[in-house]
């Protein structure tokens, strides 16, 4: 069993907006073995982009806190890094590929100037070299004309070219994680196939581990290893992939499941879990997914359920009560 | 790019033609200068002789014609007071309002931009909120005011600055602080508001993900984001400091086109004044133009299509 490069511990998370204060993560733990992928999914707003900037020490500075429980990176906690030294894991040791690939490049800097920048800072290499690892990523990544490409500005591409150009800036010092944060999201579906190939390739050939966050169960299946499965800021499940599928033990788990379209059967209509995540501050005492569980039973209305597992299979439902499972 | 800079300078000329139109028809209304010229008890005959002479008494449309046929050859007439050369008495004016303007700008520039991009970096702390306080009070300050504080402060109380005249750089120094004190207030408070939408960019966060330290990310990433607004304004505020000088220079009696033009109206010159609002307008729309052109090159969606 390799050992796990990173790991969360009881990671809280409070944010500030006015007088009010809100806690979009409560408590949640998971561990990332070396060389694994890791599938973070949920619905929209449960979390996964909050608990994956924490991982950066990307989190808005005055709004939010951590405000208890530790990110556990290769042995060191680096949950209260100074920026001086969170700086140099970013981009570096761990890097990141952003939900936007719209947005999430400079219009004004070119390709070149904006990939420089992380061997820039992580490196102590000379322009030449530096242009010539550039191109070297951006050949890696399957962009034809890298030469010229890297005197070309962001709008000058497409959707999937962008894509390509954040997964090589995220490649570009070899980190040892890669969090990406649903990266096919907003592209079109065939390039959404490519883009998920080239990242399994990459990943294999550097020595990686991953975390991939979704929404989609299918890229999941595709891409994964494990799978955690978050709901409202908390981890309901996690489990090996083909044991997730085969076996979800949590009824949310379930309803995502059955709410997959799948191209062999043409279902009349597609399941839906009904209702919507709580937004933070409308969380109350019992289990967070009781009013939409259509299992739920009073105990479910009363106490939040405890973690019980069944070898590695974590879930948090009270109809996986057995005592001798319980982890806590 | 040879196409966008033919298309904005045809609208260089539209500007300064349509500017010429207005405000020819616009004095009109005011009436005809010849009565400032002669003594109130002149006889009709004689008032008909002078207008006569000036081609006051042709039709309107007439005269309007006549003028842009002369205008676009570059003659605007002579002055009816000294009869000289109306466009060669505003040429002549035009360095010391460049010269109070373009320093007022630059002065304006150094203030701003850097207190701009600091109180947007240090966002809602005491710096930040005095900084933002100024700038309103800045903004709201009518500059004939100021003008005269400064005035009564610095020449009459301390003496220690002339209070008006041109020449030496001593005069200059009061009327650049209270021209430029508008556009400081103003381009700081724009510096802030830009800063601070381009800070919470994705592209901030791709760039803070790759592990770029804090002042350059402001002073490189930043900062070059939010001088695509800032230029515009900076621009558009060029052409208002130099034409809007008027004020500040009659307060001054700094020998500009702002004064000129200032006296000409009161004395119904009607040459100097179409002279001078036509060089003012030549200047505005060209200084538009240049805006536009350093726009599309520090923005390149515009420059590269
Ligand atoms: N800057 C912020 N200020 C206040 N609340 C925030 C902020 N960012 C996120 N949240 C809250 O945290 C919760 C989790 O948001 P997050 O973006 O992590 O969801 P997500 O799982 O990534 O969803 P999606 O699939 O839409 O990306 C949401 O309820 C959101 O309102
Ligand atoms: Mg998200």
């Amino acid at each position: 069993m390799s050992d796990a490069i990173l790991k969360i511990k009881n990671l809280k998370i409070e944010f500030k907006s006015g007088k009010e204060t809100v806690q979009p993560i409560r408590g949640v733990n998971f561990e990332l073995k070396k060389g694994e992928t890791l599938g973070v999914v949920g619905e929209s707003g449960s979390g996964k982009s909050v608990t994956s900037l924490a991982i950066m020490g990307l989190l808005p500075e005055r709004t939010s806190k951590i405000v208890d429980g530790e990110i556990n990176f290769k042995g060191n906690d680096i949950t209260n890094l100074k920026e001086k030294q969170y700086r140099k894991i970013r981009g570096n040791e761990i890097s990141m590929i952003f939900q936007e690939p719209m947005t999430s490049l400079n219009p004004v800097f070119t390709i070149g100037q904006q990939l420089s920048e992380p061997l820039r800072q992580h490196r102590n290499m000379s322009k030449k070299e530096i242009e010539k690892a550039v191109i070297n990523v951006l050949n890696q990544v399957g962009i034809p004309r890298a030469e010229q490409i890297i005197n070309e500005y962001p709008h000058q591409l497409s959707g999937g070219m962008r894509q390509r150009v954040m997964i090589s800036l995220a490649l570009l010092c070899e980190p040892d994680l890669m969090i990406a944060d649903e990266p096919t999201t907003a592209l079109d579906v065939t390039i959404q196939a490519q883009i998920l190939e080239l990242m399994k390739n990459i990943k294999q050939e550097n020595d990686m581990s991953l975390l991939l966050i979704t929404h989609d169960l299918g890229v999941v299946a595709e891409m994964c290893d494990r799978v955690v499965v978050m709901y409202a800021g908390e981890i309901v499940e996690v489990a090996e992939i083909n044991e997730l599928f085969n076996e979800p033990l949590h009824p949310y788990t379930r309803g995502l499941i059955d709410s997959m379209p799948t191209q062999n059967t043409r279902k009349e209509r597609l399941y839906s879990i009904r209702g919507q995540v709580p937004r933070p501050n409308e969380i109350t005492k019992g289990c967070v997914f009781a009013n939409r569980c259509p299992l739920a039973f009073s105990k479910c209305f009363e106490e939040t359920p405890p973690v019980f597992a069944r070898d590695d299979h974590l879930s948090k439902c009270w109809l996986q009560n057995t005592k001798e499972g319980e982890v806590v | 790019m040879l196409d966008f800079v033919i298309k904005r300078f045809l609208q260089v000329i539209v500007v300064v033609f349509l500017a010429l139109t207005v405000v020819f028809f616009l004095i009109r209304l005011a009436g005809d200068p010849t009565t400032l010229f002669l003594p109130p008890d002149a006889p009709r005959e004689q008032i008909e002789e002078y207008r006569e002479l000036l081609g006051y008494n042709r039709p309107l449309y007439v005269q309007y014609g006549d003028f842009m046929y002369n205008a676009i050859q570059g003659d605007f007439g002579e002055s009816l007071r000294s009869q000289e050369d109306a466009l060669g008495i505003v040429l002549d004016r035009l360095p010391a309002t460049f010269q109070l303007a373009i320093t007022s700008l630059i002065l304006a520039l150094f203030i701003a931009i850097p207190l701009g991009v600091l109180s947007a970096y240090k966002r809602n702390t005491v710096f930040d909120r005095i900084g933002v306080g100024l700038t309103v009070v800045g903004q709201a300050v009518p500059s004939f005011w100021l003008g005269l504080i400064l005035i009564f402060l610095f020449a009459a109380q301390l003496q220690l600055l002339p209070s008006g005249g041109g020449g030496t750089p001593v005069h200059m120094i009061l009327p650049t602080l209270t021209l430029a004190a508008y556009s400081v207030a103003r381009f700081t408070r724009f510096t802030r508001s830009a800063m601070l939408d381009v800070l919470q960019k994705d592209y901030i966060r791709t760039a803070k993900a790759s592990g770029v330290p804090t002042m350059r990310l402001i002073m490189r990433y930043a900062l070059r984001n939010s001088l695509i607004p800032i230029i515009t304004l900076v621009a558009l505020d060029l052409g208002v400091l130099l034409g809007g000088a008027v004020i500040t220079e009659a307060v001054f009696s700094w020998p500009g086109v702002g004064r000129l033009l200032w006296q000409s109206l009161m004395n119904r010159d009607f040459p100097i004044v179409l002279a001078g609002v036509f060089i003012i307008a030549l200047i505005y729309a060209i200084i538009n133009f240049v805006a536009d052109i350093l726009y599309a090159y520090v923005n390149p969606q515009i420059r590269v299509k």
